[in-house]
Formats: structure tokens, sequence, C-alpha cells
């Protein structure tokens, strides 16, 4: 898999770029803040239809402009034209092969990456919000109906809380009353909607335990005891019937979500308690063993989309090889040579960049690109 | 900053115009011109529906449909059976329903769904109306055909929900597969609907 043809109008700092990659690797080089990092986060988002540095889309849109649009030509089987219009606070508009697709489930799959990126280390060291992120980007490129189930859960939870502020605020009891009864058809909303997703990622680390595992020994050149562990916001002990777990553990929590007017339990608050010898990476890790943990988690993603569909997912490297030690680094860049697919690399300098990964170089300078 | 908007009156025009669903500022300004250059007679006839539509039209008292009178067309019609009633959202689903003539009950309509993020429960909706009307036991089903999406799902539960203790027959419309469409080409969703509410083919 491919991507040979990028064009973006209006996307961060570029008001019009268009830039033709060959197959294997190419490495974009230049300083920093030259818009580097925006090119390939404008293919990593063709694979998600997210990005993976913010979470809302007006930052991805040049300053002054209502819109962006990335274009693209995607070689797979055969050759894919993939375009996305991105209209912050509004529906994304997308074709493929120049015709309009309804739905962002439709075209996803047709680009699939795995992007590596400075703002990893927050996998391991940032908040729940970012293991979330990344489990939910694997799970939605694995499998696309999750985009509409995360989609309506988002609604429902929105929906259920203001709900719940609603009924702090009222004051008479017959209030209260219907408040509660449309409480509980919202309920089987958010164990419906939630359970499938909780599901789904249960699933997705199930998959991504033994690849992470083998990326660590090889990124840590030892074996270690790396352990994932998903963490049910207010349920303990989660079991294989998460739908009646989430029933449950509703009745427990109501008072409180009735006192504090927000949703305590569901994916939304989850997280996955990552654990390096028997110690929680979080606290105890150090600054190599969280950037190996990091880079293991993403490798295993790899893995795991690789092993998919026919076509090696595009393999992303932005600006990473700057982060890390010499032994993390060729390693790395070791495992990214094993690629038989596109792979994507950003540096500073090209000295950042291991020699086992050559490839063509092109140069980024103020928004413009050059080959050679 | 000069000349940033248009003559006084067509100014208020495309104001006004752009406050209604569907126009844009784009829109608003063509449909402005439009009118700039059309006969006097035919604006004023445009101009004389739009005030009949608010001087005659009323709600049902019974059904809250879009009616003329006190009763809607369906309402008033005495051929229509009183025994199964269809719960949709708006007056423009009774016209989609009415279209297709399968249906030959009456309806309730709910004036929009539960959506509290607009702060919209049951009590600003025509539910307590709706059960009021049940009351008397003429009617055998109830149809509930809100919308299936998020808050049309919500709805559709929690009158589904209410009903479960008044002794009435509580059906859903169908959701799967269109007419004229291609098995392979239904997404997840629709296709697990359309499973999951197969039906026997009758000999």
């Amino acid at each position: 898999m491919r991507v040979s043809r990028l064009e973006l109008t209006d996307f961060r700092n570029y008001e019009h770029l268009v830039v033709e990659f060959p197959a294997g690797t190419s490495v974009l080089l230049g300083p920093n803040g030259q818009g580097k990092t925006n090119i390939v986060e404008a293919v990593a988002y063709l694979a998600t239809f997210s990005s993976h540095r913010v979470a809302n889309d007006t930052a991805l849109v040049r300053a002054g402009c209502d819109r962006a649009v990335i274009r693209s030509l995607v070689e797979n089987d055969r050759t894919i034209g993939l375009d996305v219009q991105i209209n912050p606070g509004r529906a994304n508009r997308l074709q493929v092969n120049r015709a309009p697709v309804r739905r962002a489930r439709d075209a996803l799959g047709i680009v699939r990456a795995v992007m590596f990126a400075p703002e990893d280390l927050s996998l391991v060291k940032g908040d729940p919000a970012a293991r979330r992120r990344f489990l939910d980007q694997l799970l939605v490129q694995t499998n696309p109906r999750y985009v509409s189930v995360m989609a309506d859960y988002d609604k429902t939870i929105k929906q259920r809380n203001s709900l719940l502020r609603s009924a702090a605020k009222s004051h008479s009891s017959l209030e209260r009353e219907t408040l509660q009864s449309t409480l509980d058809v919202w309920n089987d909303r958010l164990v419906q909607f939630g359970a499938d997703i909780v599901a789904g990622r249960l699933e997705v680390l199930d998959r991504i335990a033994g690849p992470t595992a083998d990326s660590y020994a090889l990124l840590a050149a030892a074996r270690n005891d790396v352990k994932m562990t998903y963490v049910a916001a207010r349920m303990p002990e989660l079991r294989d019937d998460v739908g009646q777990r989430m029933r449950e553990a509703l009745v427990n929590v109501r008072s409180e979500e009735l006192v504090r007017g927000v949703t305590l339990l569901g994916p939304h608050r989850d997280d996955v308690d990552l654990n390096l010898n028997g110690l929680p990476a979080r606290g105890y890790a150090s600054h190599g063993e969280s950037w190996s943990l990091a880079l293991a988690l993403r490798l295993a993603s790899y893995e795991v989309l690789r092993d998919e569909q026919s076509g090696e997912p595009i393999l992303i490297l932005d600006d990473v090889f700057a982060e890390l030690d010499q032994q993390r680094r060729e390693r790395l860049a070791q495992a990214a040579a094993g690629s038989h697919g596109q792979v994507l690399i950003t540096a500073a300098v090209s000295g950042d960049v291991p020699e086992a990964l050559s490839g063509v170089r092109f140069s980024v300078d103020s928004g413009a690109i050059v080959q050679g | 900053m000069y000349q940033t908007s248009y003559e006084g009156v067509l100014q208020d025009l495309i104001d006004q115009l752009v406050r209604l669903p569907a126009v844009g500022p784009k829109g608003a300004q063509r449909i402005a011109y439009h009118l700039l250059e059309t006969d006097r007679e035919d604006v004023e006839a445009l101009a004389g529906a739009l005030l009949a539509v608010k001087d005659r039209l009323t709600v049902c008292e019974v059904c809250f449909n879009t009616a003329e009178g006190a009763l809607c067309r369906v309402c008033r019609d005495e051929t229509r059976d009183p025994a199964v009633l269809c719960v949709v959202e708006e007056p423009k689903d009774v016209i989609a329903i009415e279209r297709t003539r399968e249906f030959t009950g009456r309806y309730h309509v709910l004036g929009g769904v539960l959506d509290p993020m607009r702060g919209i429960g049951p009590d600003q909706l025509h539910i307590r109306e709706l059960f009021t009307r049940l009351a008397d036991g003429t009617v055998q089903e109830v149809i509930l055909a809100t919308d299936p999406n998020t808050e049309g799902e919500a709805t559709a539960a929690y009158l589904g929900r209410q009903m479960a203790t008044i002794g009435v027959a509580v059906t859903r419309l169908a959701s799967g597969l269109p007419m004229g469409g291609d098995l392979e080409l239904a997404d997840e969703v629709t296709l697990g609907r359309a499973f999951a509410g197969r039906r026997r083919i009758d000999a």
C-alpha cells in the first residue's frame, strides 16, 4: 500500500502543496517548524479521519480558511483516489474516485497507517485519554463498524450528561421522577454502545499483547515482562458479560452521578494499565523504558494491521529518531527496514536517520517540498 | 469599510430569508434578487401564501398534526381505523407515511424527540396527550415510527416502557434493507438490524 500522490489545500501551513511519493522509503528533511510533520499527518489522517496531534479538527485548517482539503492517490491492488474535505464542527466530505461517500466508515481501510511520533511517549506517561485514543484508532482501522458505534456512544454520553445535569437542578419530586424514567432509556443506550466498544477494545488489546511483548524484547534487547490490563472505570473485575456488569455498576453510581451531573462509567472513562516487570510503567519506568514500551505498542499495531488484509500498512516515523538513544534508534530502524510497504520518515537533519533506512530524500522548507 | 450591506429593505429581506432552514447567505441573496425581478402579482401570491399558512393553519386538537380548523384531515376522516395509532415525530412524517397508502389508522405527532441537550424531555412533547388518548381502550396497537437514530430510538424505547403497563400492543417500524438495494452494499448496522427483524414467509 502506498500513497503515491498527496495534494493539500489549506491544510495546516500549506495553502497548496503537491507531492509524489515513490515506492519504498521517503525521507522528509528540513528544519523544525517548516511543515514536515504536517505532510505525514495528512497521510495518517486518511487512515483514521482523525489527527494524532489534536482532538479537534479546527487546528488542521490553515488560519483564516474555513476548510482544508486532502486529495490523494492510493496504490494497492489498484489505484484509488481518496479525497477528504475537512470541515471543522461539521461532517467531513469524502470522495472515493471522485464519487461522494456518505459515511466515513465506507472510506476507512483504503489507507492503513501506523504513525510513530514524539507524542507517543504519552501512551505510557500521559493521561488515560491517550491510551483510549490509541486503542480506538486501531479498533476503527481493524473494524470500521466502530466509527458509527463510537459516534452513537458519544451522542448518548452528551445527552445523558445533559439529563443528569438537569436532574441535579430540578426541585420538584415529580420533575425528578420524569427525569429518572428517561434516564433508564439512556442507560440502555449507554450499555448497548458502551459494552460493544469495550468488547472491541478488549479484542484489540488481546491481539496486540503478544506482538507488544515481542517488540519490547526486540527494542530492549532483553526479555521483560510486559502486561496490559484493561481497567474499566467503576467496574472492578471485568468479566465476559460487560453489558450486565455495566448495568449493575450503573445502579451503584446513580446517586453520585445525579450529584455530579456526569456519566461516571463507560469506555470514555476507561484506561489501560501498562505494567513492566510487575510495576506500573507510568510511575516506575525510566525514560528509555517508557520509549521502548510506546514504540512496542506502535510496532504491535503495525503487526496487527499487517495481518488484517493484503497490502502492508504505511509506516510513518515522524521525528522519533531524535528522541531515542543509539540502541533504540537502531533497533527501530531495523524493524522499519523490514517493511515491504511504504515508509515515510521525517527528521530535522539527515544524521538523525539511521543508515539502515535509505530512501528517496525530500527537503521541506518554508512550506515547499523538493525531491533531492 | 465601504458599503458592507445592501440597500435597507433588500438587506432586511436577506436577513429574513437567511433565518429559514436550508437557506444560506448566498442562497438568501439569490432568492432576494430573484424576487426583485419577479412580477408584482407573483410576489403578492407568495406573500399571500405565507400569511395564509400562518393565519389559517392550526394544530390538530387530537393528534397535533397540522390542520385547517380544529381537526386535521386524518382525524376528520371517519373511515380511518381508530384501533391503530401511529406515533411520529413531526407533521412531515405523517405526509411521508400517508404517501405509502399502507396505513389506514390514525396518528399522534409528538412534536419532536427526547433530546436532553436541547432541554426536551417527555413534558415538552405531546406524550401526556398520547396517554390520554390511550386511556379509553379504543386503541389496540401503537406503532412507534420515530427516526432510527440515537434520539429517535431512545424516544421509542421510553414510550415502549411507559406503555408496557397499559395493555396495548406496541410495535416498532421495521428497519433494514432498502427496496431495490443490494445486500452486499448494505452496511453492517443496517444488515444486522435486517437480520434481527427477519420474518417468516407465509406459505
